[in-house]
């Protein structure tokens, strides 16, 4: 039976959720799709386990890899090819949660695929295929991380022998992070500064048997384990690895690209920019992850807010649902919105990789510069705001979010590293910056520049005056999410604009354009934001006039609203400051704020709705479709390993000779 | 360093001494660590006495954390008992007694990782709601840990409001009993700590029925497990509610109770009681029945709030000067990611908000003793403004805290999501401040309620508390800094705080007053209002503790630089939240657009020179490495050594997975080849 609010939150609600369903998914078809891959999953008695909250680490891992295994098989069993399918598949078999198998499928076989010679792949791909070889991808090292020059494991070639000679020669060189590198793989593809002929030739991918092929133990030569407990990814086995005058034969260097050849000859590679492609394809993934992680907190958040009620609105009445106070719609709804305007973000940054990865194939690298810079920002900036958006949807639920059967706890500790790995998101900003200051100078020295920053153009001409804003009139339309399009883009020149200039400023007072760089890297980053800032509202208000049912638009252009909206009201005085809008238009905008949240409220269940969370998948026991909150949670509680005696042991080994001998 | 004293290998390497880059740091402090330190504490006699008891505790095997990380819930709960049950033996051996100068270090130092913490909120409650003979019955009993209690107020679907409790306690003048019942199951008693698997008693909040007439919620202290063999008495169920974020040492737990008799000495009774015949007498305020919550807002701050920050910062700024990453300049060495402007701009204003925060805590702790006097005598005038400092106080200081621990946390990069940096346990453990004792929403908006009452009265003339009486100075104005060096004058920012507060407040006021004149009811209004109420309640928090801090500022002795360095900290903390918070500062023109640009750069410039400072402020705050339990922050810096010697440790490590033998092996070899 459902609970009685949410029946009323989805008869209330003013579209139906389903057809916003396709327009996440991308189509009716691929909606039903989905699900029938996700009945198949969930159907399977064999990828059934208990609560995993309740299994120490160990056992988890060991669950993780069961069903890695299975799910393996079952792939291929199915049929299941197409990558979006796969990744369906594998997102329901471990409920969002990483795997041990992850950087072998993700990593070492795409590597293999893109970074080996045929004969490499004759040898090394159809065994990693079937499993018989499991890779991972060992990159990151104890000391050093997103400067990836800073790597101190090294490579050596010995012509005598025609072998690579592999070193951690430091323990900050000892690799650390990789998944599935701690108990799982026998390989791994290690990156190391490669020496030839006396000399060091840069970074260089080599594959590194590191287990004996069927018992398992470390090679000689090889000290591998696991790096202990971590804030979650408790199913992945992420690894140490250090090795000591290792020595693995010419042929496994991965030589697609660069070569050494049997005298030890250095062939260099004929384009470094190729490796941007997969970056961008990787960071497209996590603005993606983003969207698909903040969604599932906001799912739990509304859902609960919707069944809890507290305190009194109205004295005399009965306590509402917490989701009718103000305060509550404030916390969630922008998230909720900003949920939707990531999702078209991520699916627009995997068209335009589509769309110009053919390009790239025939060597036009022309757009892959701009897409490099934007998606390294917006990884940033939608990593940074999912995650602490995630936390604001735990704290909306109160104490019971803290407990693990919310989920909550759950999601973010998986998502919270996404703003580290895959390039440090200040550090990511700071790229897409440089892009930015590279844009603006070029607009300075009279060029055009084309794609997202083209509003740079206008600056030249216009040359806006932060601190003359008198003389320039105020035309932002607070209701027309066109109109906002401007008012971001007038900001984020303006902060580009600054930021250049207090560069130029550190510049002309300085030696050093390291140092002049550094002095204003706060402002960089601020920079950058706003950029990024900019591109979401503008696509996600063009995502709007996409949309054919009337009803679905009416409520995606009030949630665009709110996002451009609330962004402007959580950032006033970048608006201010700027001229953008007066006093009188701030009001007016924290004010419609306001009346959107109640605009907003009665459709807020099937907005979360339309994100189609399987109860299974969503793994929370606030965030239920039937909203049958507090009966689970006490049958939940009562399988908690606390619980398993009805006195503790703890009772009979302490507290009762302690009362004995006081 | 004694963090790993086990590992004979680890000492030869790590012994080796500090780490050139963090010994640096040292030599180049502005000021006298020692004696800041000493300040920190209360006075040289107090650092004395607390590291002669830490040392105590350290040296004693029976309490370390070392494999805190690795343990389950089960092995954290049992650990935690064993500790407490072995700290009655210490605090024997010791000479210590629960009302000593001592325990304060004790329960610092235990960093919370220990049983019957609730077991002393208990007694607490006792002391200050019970009567003078409830007091001689329970209090001994429970010192001498022949019972173990547990407080339990919130219920399954009931927190912070607590007028909504479903609890009842039904007066049965026959037997002079109490008659406890969950009516329904939004109605269980669900968080209590102690209570899920430790506890033989525990104070229920319920809502007291006397010949049908519902009195509201009052404690009662209930049996609720045999003292013989622990099992749960009749008619009540209890157990732990499960895995949390952290906390796995205590067994927060549920409890339903089924006609569940208590005598009627057992209600609580300084304040009020039913007498024989079933006639409720008071003798206080309704609201002392809240005073202890109020208490324990205030408690909590020091030791649950800021000292995790502070472990965090020290963690964060060490491990910053460690870690090096990238190039600042070519052919140099990489650089210490402490040179980063931006990691500068992450970290340093946690570090001054820590201070700013030890400041204004003994502020409070100040004002709670005179306030906790006055009641004591039965006079209650104090409580609205107590309550309403407890309340916008722990608000804010738990929010700002844990945003300031997670931010160190993500400073720290990859390493910082190990569980071996300390970090993820002190953030977790810290975000519950803001959900326990009081939602911070709620909390804010009880501010608010307060500060628009008292900015009523002034308007209308009437005298309002001391610590508002900034409301009735309001005089519109410019700010008049022209230079960015005026930012560094405390009268400059502290007016601008002010200012924006008492704005805040007034257009509340007036939007409050508007939306009734046209006719919306009260409730609504307050509704429509509460997202900026909030931020003016906030707002009025942080302009007092700029103030405080401040003040304190003045008051130090500039002997040894510390008033100098603590100054710049003052002055980071206070234009750091005008930068952070620009619009509402540039709204109305308080300050103009120029002007915030000099705020940016005065701001961007004092990272810089406290920068210098940064590790020796941090080692100011003297923890050990055995309570900093963090592979990253040690005093020696030896970071990656430490962190690969203890990741050896894990069970991961240790044990033989059942996982190959099981799974790995049958899948490496070869049955997919044959799909």
């Amino acid at each position: 039976m459902m609970n009685g609010d949410l029946r009323r939150e989805r008869a209330a609600a003013t579209f139906q959720p389903e057809l916003l369903t396709h327009i996440l998914d991308g189509g009716a078809e691929r909606t039903r799709r989905r699900k029938e891959i996700e009945a198949l999953v969930i159907n399977d008695p064999d990828f059934q386990h208990e609560d995993l909250n309740f299994l120490s680490r160990s056992q988890r891992y060991e669950q993780a890899i069961r069903k890695s295994s299975l799910m393996v098989m079952k792939l291929r069993e199915h049929g299941i090819a197409d990558p979006d399918e796969i990744y369906w598949f594998k997102s329901f078999v471990h409920r969002g949660r990483p795997e041990p198998l992850d950087l072998h499928l993700g990593m070492f076989l795409p590597t293999l695929l893109t970074q080996a010679t045929p004969e490499q792949q004759d040898r090394f791909f159809m065994p990693a295929w079937n499993l018989e070889i499991i890779g991972t991808y060992a990159q990151t090292e104890m000391g050093h991380g997103t400067h990836l020059r800073g790597l101190e494991t090294t490579a050596t070639y010995d012509p005598a022998t025609q072998e690579f000679i592999l070193n951690s020669p430091t323990v900050t060189s000892i690799k650390w992070w990789p998944g599935g590198l701690g108990k799982t793989s026998n390989h791994a593809i290690v990156l190391a500064q490669l020496y030839t002929q006396g000399q060091c030739k840069g970074l260089h991918a080599f594959i590194v048997p590191i287990r004996q092929l069927g018992t398992h133990e470390p090679l000689p030569g090889i000290t591998v384990g696991d790096i202990g407990p971590k804030f979650g990814y408790d199913e992945m086995d992420n690894g140490y690895l250090k090795m000591d005058n290792f020595r693995i034969p010419r042929e496994n260097m991965l030589m697609k690209y660069a070569q050494v050849e049997p005298d030890g000859t250095y062939v260099k590679p004929l384009n470094d920019k190729l490796t941007y492609g997969t970056m961008v394809f990787i960071r497209s993934i996590i603005v993606g992850d983003s969207a698909r992680s903040l969604s599932r907190a906001c799912t739990i958040a509304i859902r609960y807010s919707a069944v809890r009620h507290q305190s009194e609105l109205k004295a005399g009445e009965p306590e509402p649902q917490i989701l009718d106070y103000q305060t509550q719609q404030y916390k969630l709804f922008p998230l909720l919105a900003t949920a939707y305007a990531f999702h078209f973000v991520g699916a627009y940054i995997k068209d335009t990789y589509r769309r110009i990865s053919g390009d790239i194939i025939e060597g036009d690298l022309s757009e892959l510069p701009e897409l490099h810079a934007l998606t390294a920002g917006l990884k940033a900036f939608t990593s940074w705001t999912a995650n602490a958006g995630i936390e604001e949807c735990r704290m909306a639920c109160g104490g019971h979010g803290y407990s693990r059967c919310s989920g909550l706890p759950d999601i973010y500790v998986t998502f919270t590293p996404s703003c580290t790995y895959e390039g440090e998101n200040t550090v990511m900003m700071l790229q897409t910056a440089r892009f930015l200051v590279k844009s603006y100078t070029q607009v300075s020295s009279g060029q055009r520049v084309t794609g997202m920053v083209s509003y740079l153009n206008d600056l030249s001409r216009q040359r806006i005056q932060p601190q003359h804003v008198a003389a320039r009139p105020v035309t932002v339309r607070i209701n027309d999410p066109i109109s906002l399009v401007e008012a971001y883009k007038a900001r984020a020149a303006r902060l580009v604009e600054a930021a250049a200039k207090n560069l130029q400023a550190e510049l002309n007072h300085r030696k050093s354009k390291e140092d002049a760089w550094n002095r204003t890297s706060v402002d960089l980053v601020r920079a950058s934001e706003a950029h990024c800032h900019y591109v979401i509202v503008k696509l996600f208000t063009a995502k709007l006039s996409e949309i054919s049912n009337a009803a679905v638009r009416a409520v995606m252009t009030e949630l665009c609203l709110l996002y451009a909206l609330y962004g402007i009201s959580k950032n006033t005085g970048d608006f201010l400051q700027a001229g953008i809008l007066t006093d009188t238009q701030v009001n007016q905008v924290n004010q419609r704020v306001k009346e959107l949240l109640a605009i907003i409220r009665p459709n807020a269940v099937a907005l979360v709705d339309s994100f189609d969370f399987h109860d299974v998948h969503l793994g929370s026991v606030l965030g239920r479709y039937d909203g049958n909150v507090y009966e689970n949670m006490f049958e939940w509680a009562k399988k908690s390993p606390l619980n398993k005696t009805e006195v503790h042991e703890s009772f009979h080994k302490h507290l009762k000779p302690m009362q004995a001998k006081l | 360093m004694a963090l790993l004293d086990s590992s004979k290998h680890l000492q030869d390497s790590v012994l080796s001494g500090v780490n050139p880059d963090l010994a640096s740091e040292r030599l180049t402090a502005s000021f006298s660590v020692e004696k800041l330190t000493a300040r920190l504490d209360g006075g040289a006699e107090h650092t004395r006495m607390r590291r002669a008891i830490v040392e105590a505790i350290e040296s004693d095997p029976a309490f370390s954390r070392e494999n805190q990380y690795f343990q389950s819930q089960n092995e954290r709960y049992e650990a935690a008992v064993r500790r407490a049950v072995h700290l009655q033996k210490k605090m024997r051996e010791m000479g210590w007694t629960e009302n000593g100068p001592e325990i304060k270090y004790i329960y610092r130092w235990l960093s919370g990782d220990i049983a019957f913490l609730l077991h002393r909120v208990f007694m607490r409650s006792i002391s200050v709601l019970g009567s003078d003979k409830q007091v001689a019955k329970w209090i001994p009993l429970a010192t001498e840990h022949q019972i173990i209690g547990s407080y339990a107020q919130t219920e399954l679907g009931h927190g912070t409001y607590l007028q909504g409790l479903e609890t009842t306690a039904v007066f049965d003048i026959a037997t002079q009993e109490f008659l406890l019942n969950t009516p329904k199951i939004s109605a269980m008693k669900w968080w209590p700590g102690d209570m899920g698997r430790s506890a033989t008693h525990t104070v229920v909040f319920a809502q007291l029925y006397v010949h049908g007439k519902c009195y509201g919620v009052h404690p009662f202290i209930v049996q609720i497990r045999s003292l013989q063999d622990h099992s749960p008495r009749p008619g009540v169920t209890v157990g732990d509610i499960g895995p949390k974020m952290n906390f796995e040492h205590t067994d927060n737990g549920y409890l339903m109770l089924q006609n569940v008799r208590v005598p009627r000495e057992n209600m609580l009774s300084r304040f009020c009681e039913v007498q024989p015949d079933g006639t409720y007498v008071r003798w206080g305020s309704k609201k002392i029945n809240y005073f202890t919550m109020t208490t324990v807002r205030i408690s909590i701050l020091s030791d649950e709030v800021i000292l995790p920050l502070m472990k965090a910062c020290t963690i964060a700024i060490r491990y910053s000067a460690v870690r090096r990453q990238s190039k600042l300049k070519p052919g140099e060495q990489e650089a210490k990611i402490l040179d980063y402007q931006t990691q500068q701009q992450k970290l340093l204003p946690q570090l001054a908000a820590a201070y700013a925060f030890h400041f204004i805590n003994i502020y409070l702790h100040e004002l709670f003793d005179r306030g906790y006097q006055e009641i004591q005598g039965r006079n209650f005038d104090s409580l609205p403004e107590l309550h309403a400092f407890s309340s916008g106080f722990k608000a804010m200081v738990t929010q700002y805290c844990t945003s300031g621990v997670e931010i160190c946390l993500r400073a720290c990069g990859g390493h910082g999501y190990s569980l071996l940096s300390g970090l993820p346990s002190l953030y977790t453990r810290v975000l519950a401040s803001c959900i326990y004792e009081g939602e911070n929403t709620v909390l804010f908006l009880q501010t608010a309620r307060f500060l628009i009452k008292c900015f009523m009265a002034a308007s209308a003339g009437q005298p309002i508390p001391p610590s508002v009486t900034y409301l009735s100075s309001a005089k519109p104005g410019k700010c008049p800094a022209k230079d960015k060096l005026d930012f560094l004058s405390p009268d400059v920012y502290l007016k601008a705080y002010e200012q924006m507060a008492i704005r805040l407040l007034s257009s509340n006021a007036a939007k409050l007053q508007h939306l009734i004149q046209s006719g919306a009811k009260k409730h609504e209004a307050w509704n429509q209002c509460t997202v900026q109420l909030v931020k003016a309640a906030q707002a009025h928090c942080h302009y007092i503790t700029v103030k405080i801090f401040v003040e304190t500022v003045e008051k130090l002795d500039n002997k040894a630089g510390i008033q100098k360095v603590m100054k710049h900290l003052c002055d980071l903390f206070a234009l750091h939240g005008i930068f952070s918070n620009a619009g509402d500062f540039l709204y109305d023109g308080y300050l103009s657009g120029a002007q915030m640009d000099l705020v940016t750069a005065s701001y961007l410039d004092l990272l810089a020179v406290i920068r210098m400072d940064a590790v020796p402020l941090v080692d100011a705050f003297d923890f050990t490495d055995k309570s900093l339990n963090s592979a990253l922050g040690s005093y020696d810096g030896q970071v990656y050594h430490r962190l690969y010697e203890w990741a050896q440790k894990s069970p991961t490590n240790q044990q033989v997975s059942p996982a190959y033998g099981k799974y790995l092996k049958p899948l490496l070899q070869n049955r997919l080849s044959k799909l």
